[in-house]
């Protein structure tokens, strides 16, 4: 995993395989007390207390095609290098929450990366699952939302490409009025 | 540039509309790219990129992505499966940004299979 945008998309990915219906990214860049915080909380169905302790073994895997399971180690990894702390929160039935902190300006703290391909391939390939993204910079702040997007084209399929071509660009604008500093 | 804003969505929807009238959206080929941690560490963003970058450029309908998740054989990532209709699912291994162009070109517009990438045919057998 090169950027945090590699890190999100794998774990929305164990979101989708949780039966999400949504997803929710939250990215927090705060200067001041040099943090920056990623969020991403989903509605699927969750993990029960003891599935959960394990969820951090790298050699703990719901999977059966293979012995290992390293998408939360990894990030919880990258947090650490960086100085900042790695959390996950579920509750079966309910959904999970996964939290990670690293030091904004950390010489180890990976980039952010190209964030907003991997929220349109998350779009274009769970057609069906609503995403709100938020990346807060200090007292600036950007929304995407899918559900009033839906809202608005009605009958469209999101993963049109019109529409795709609209969230890039809409993206594109709103992440440049923040100016992200990751 | 004016500033992007939700009025222009209901413009698009219009627009989407009338086109959509014209042609049927029936999909042709399906094109899973694997996305599991071991996938998206070996590049397989950047194929779907890719893919997506040429399914722009060519101006398709007919072909829907997804992605899915790791099958066991992370060794061989990124793995791309190319499915056309009423034929058997191709599995491509080692994919980057190149091949992926490749197989767009060769195997999902002209349906031209492109061997020398190929891992396996068929669908995988979940146990």
């Amino acid at each position: 995993m090169l950027t945090l945008a590699d890190h999100i998309l794998d774990i929305a990915e164990n979101s989708v395989r949780a039966g999400a219906k949504l997803i929710q990214i939250f990215i927090e860049e705060d200067s001041i007390n040099d943090l920056l915080t990623l969020e991403i909380t989903d509605d699927g169905h969750g993990m029960a207390k003891d599935v959960l302790q394990k969820a951090l073994d790298p050699f703990y895997t719901t999977k059966t095609v293979r012995r290992v399971g390293l998408g939360l180690p990894l990030l919880r990894d990258a947090a650490e290098r960086s100085g900042g702390v790695f959390q996950v929160n579920s509750e079966e039935n309910c959904g999970t929450t996964v939290k990670a902190t690293f030091g904004l300006r950390h010489l180890d703290r990976q980039p952010l990366g190209a964030i907003i391909n991997i929220i349109i391939i998350l779009i274009i390939s769970n057609s069906d699952i609503d995403f709100f993204y938020k990346h807060r910079h200090n007292d600036r702040q950007f929304e995407m939302d899918t559900r009033e997007i839906r809202k608005e084209i009605e009958d469209v399929p999101i993963n049109h490409p019109e529409i795709i071509k609209y969230i890039r660009g809409a993206m594109e604008e709103g992440l440049q009025d923040i100016e992200p500093e990751a | 540039m004016a500033k992007i804003t939700i009025d222009d969505l209901k413009k698009i929807k219009e627009k989407v509309h009338k086109e959509m009238s014209l042609r049927d959206g029936d999909r042709r080929v399906k094109v899973t790219v694997h996305m599991g941690t071991c996938g998206i560490a070996s590049g397989a963003k950047e194929v779907m990129d890719t893919l997506l970058e040429e399914i722009e450029a060519a101006k398709v309908q007919d072909v829907v992505v997804t992605t899915s998740g790791c099958m066991g054989l992370c060794s061989r990532e990124p793995l791309v499966t190319v499915e056309v209709l009423n034929a058997e699912p191709i599995k491509y291994e080692y994919v980057n940004p190149n091949k992926m162009r490749q197989i767009f070109k060769r195997h999902i517009l002209a349906g031209e299979i492109q061997t020398p990438f190929v891992l396996a045919k068929g669908s995988e057998v979940l146990k």
